[in-house]
């Protein structure tokens, strides 16, 4: 176990380092998310709708957006040189690896979307200070399963033709019930709900993250031993 | 040090290897010559771990801590620097932090790469990254080499210097099996040699003081022959 | 009888059995009172989902098998499965807005079942993309079921969602309960239809399980 975690460890700062000489992936993902609420903003009618409304819809969308640009640069750096045979042939186990892809893929995706969630709050002035724990718990229980798919799938998928737009139709099922889920208890959040009427939703999401990251663990052998 | 038995595989419907069945102990070099679609790379492939065979079995002793694979890929990280690389590299292998610098000094100063060092791998030329790839190969001090085509794309000099040094690892006591379609470039540094076709060995033996001229008229010979 | 021939002789006994369903339905099952006629597409539309979520889950299954025993002919029938799934999910999806027009005005509802099945039919197509993106049979098997498996475990989890969705919100139109009480006749022509459909997926199964096995 400890060796699982200092080789994940190790893959995930690797990873980490690469993205952040180039910085690509990031920036195209945090001009995404800007856009995307400017153009929200743009968009709706003040008068008709009130923000706290669209707030949950509008935060989510951007999420998953960012979250999907972010999952294609996962393996991409890995094909360049080679390098993913290079780890193959290393005597770190499958599980590492996936869990070292995994982290940095969270990191990654954490960063973008309290760069949108700091991006909302200046533009839609929703009152998000009294909930923040709670809220950034929801970001976080709602990401992790669907990134772990997504992680898994991204092995795959950067091998095949059209790999960008393969990743995004495969995960949109599983974009579903964290996305429901999401926008329900942020909804009820800012809405100023008490809290217990989100745990039952909180408890599906913990479920369903267990459930696909050990799955995915579980499978990603699959996607890359012969 | 390393053995194959019986060895079989097939791609879908196509039989890639055959039962090829051979050993190597320390210090020995095995070439095999091929025309491309053999299944070398494949042969190779099985031996590391990379592939499971439909039938038989390899082992290197020491297991994948102890290969070291140099192919047409570099298998380095564009974006890191050298040492960068190599330090990763050594990390995944557990090699200690110590030593990690002491050999990857020594590495670089044999393979002439200290004004390259701090450079990102991307701005090398193309003999530097091969050459950078042979350092990322041998930062974990393994005892078998395996070597895919490791001639190609590069120039004379190149090819020799790397001839030089492979020559030195063997008398270090390193077993290496090296693959390549030119009888020219392989047969100095052989000490076993195998002829290979349709994913069998046609002809394998002790290279026998034969030079390249010898080996390609029996390769002929024998590749002619049903 | 090879396996092609067997696999048309159950889908023709299958679609004799299906006109037979659609006489029954039509002339011998009384007409709902509040729904009139247009109801009687309940009869199609609950088995094709059925048959969607059946043609699913022997996806994964066969996925699951494919992987442990590495037996090819587990892919094959999931690719097999995949295919006649995703024709079921588009009857379901076409004789759903046909219901629901007439009934609730509208033509489509984000209701549990419906976003199961569109959710279904999605995954269905990612799954034959993917497919016919790889061009190497084993890591094309290898990654399709691994697809497989992911997309039936996931299909649990889109039903608790949406469901507990749609309960937490009040709806302006009647909602039709999820295990109605219905009449004896009408629950006899609901069930044999349920098996006329589990008889058309295992004739067209077949048949496609046939064409692909034979040899290129």
């Amino acid at each position: 176990m400890p060796d699982l975690l200092r080789h994940a460890w190790l893959v995930a700062r690797k990873d980490l380092q690469v993205e952040f000489r180039s910085r690509t992936a990031l920036t195209l993902a945090l001009v995404f998310t800007a856009l995307v609420l400017v153009v929200f903003e743009y968009g709706r009618d003040p008068t008709a709708v009130p923000t706290l409304d669209l707030a949950p819809s509008i935060l989510w969308v951007t999420f998953s957006f960012a979250a999907v640009l972010a999952l294609n640069r996962a393996f991409h750096a890995e094909l360049e040189n080679d390098a993913l045979e290079g780890l193959l042939l290393s005597p770190i186990s499958r599980s590492s690896l996936f869990w070292g892809k995994l982290g940095a893929n969270l990191v990654f995706v954490a960063l973008v979307q309290l760069t949108g969630l700091a991006l909302f709050v200046l533009f839609f002035d929703v009152p998000v200070w009294r909930v923040w724990w709670p809220l950034i718990l929801v970001m976080v229980l709602a990401s992790v399963g669907f990134i772990a798919v997504g992680t898994l799938f991204s092995a795959m998928v950067v091998r095949t033709r059209f790999a960008e737009l393969m990743l995004p139709v495969l995960l949109l099922p599983f974009l579903l019930p964290p996305l429901i889920a999401a926008v329900t208890v942020t909804a009820k959040l800012l809405g100023g709900r008490p809290l217990s009427e989100v745990l039952g939703w909180l408890r599906l999401l913990a479920a369903y993250d267990l459930t696909f990251v050990t799955l995915a663990t579980l499978l990603f052998p699959a996607t890359v031993t012969e | 040090m390393l053995w194959a038995r019986d060895l079989a595989h097939a791609f879908g419907a196509v039989q890639v290897l055959d039962g090829i069945t051979f050993s190597l102990d320390r210090g020995q070099t095995l070439v095999i010559f091929g025309p491309n679609g053999a299944g070398k790379t494949t042969l190779l492939r099985v031996i590391a771990g990379l592939i499971r065979p439909r039938r038989g079995s390899a082992e290197v002793k020491g297991g994948r801590r102890a290969i070291g694979w140099i192919g047409h890929q570099s298998q380095l990280y564009g974006q890191l620097t050298v040492i960068e690389n190599l330090r990763f590299w050594a990390s995944l292998y557990d090699v200690p932090a110590g030593t990690v610098q002491e050999r990857a000094t020594a590495l670089i100063a044999r393979l002439g790469l200290e004004r390259q060092t701090q450079q990102p791998v991307r701005t090398l030329s193309r003999g530097q990254a091969q050459r950078a790839s042979i350092a990322r190969a041998l930062i974990h001090d393994p005892a078998v080499l395996l070597l895919d085509e490791p001639f190609t794309g590069l120039d004379r000099l190149a090819a020799e210097e790397l001839r030089t040094l492979l020559g030195e690892l063997a008398a270090d006591g390193r077993a290496s099996v090296l693959v390549t379609h030119s009888v020219e470039e392989g047969t100095e540094l052989a000490t076993e040699i195998a002829f290979m076709r349709s994913g069998r060995f046609a002809a394998h033996g002790p290279r026998a003081g034969r030079d390249a001229a010898a080996l390609a008229a029996d390769y002929r010979r024998i590749m002619a022959g049903a | 009888m090879t396996q092609g021939s067997v696999g048309r002789w159950i889908t023709a006994v299958a679609l004799v059995l299906l006109a037979g369903i659609y006489v029954r339905a039509l002339a011998f099952t009384p007409t709902e009172l509040l729904q009139g006629p247009a109801q009687k597409i309940f009869y199609l539309h609950v088995p094709s989902a059925w048959s969607a979520m059946l043609s699913m889950g022997l996806v994964g299954v066969a996925s699951i098998l494919f992987l442990f025993l590495k037996d090819e002919r587990y892919d094959r029938f999931a690719s097999a499965s995949a295919e006649v799934g995703t024709v079921f999910s588009l009857v379901m999806l076409t004789t759903g807005p046909l219901w629901a027009k007439p009934i609730w005005g509208t033509w489509w509802t984000w209701d549990a079942r419906l976003t199961l099945t569109l959710m279904l039919f999605f995954l269905f197509i990612g799954y034959q993309l993917l497919r016919s993106a790889v061009s190497e049979p084993g890591l094309r098997a290898r990654y399709a079921a691994v697809v497989g498996i992911c997309g039936l475990v996931l299909l649990p989890f889109i039903h608790l969602s949406v469901y507990l969705f749609r309960t937490l919100h009040p709806r302006p139109i009647v909602l039709k309960p999820s295990a109605p009480s219905l009449p004896p006749v009408m629950l006899v022509t609901l069930l044999l239809s349920f098996g006329v459909f589990t008889l058309l997926y295992v004739g067209f199964v077949t048949q496609r399980y046939a064409i692909g096995s034979e040899p290129r």
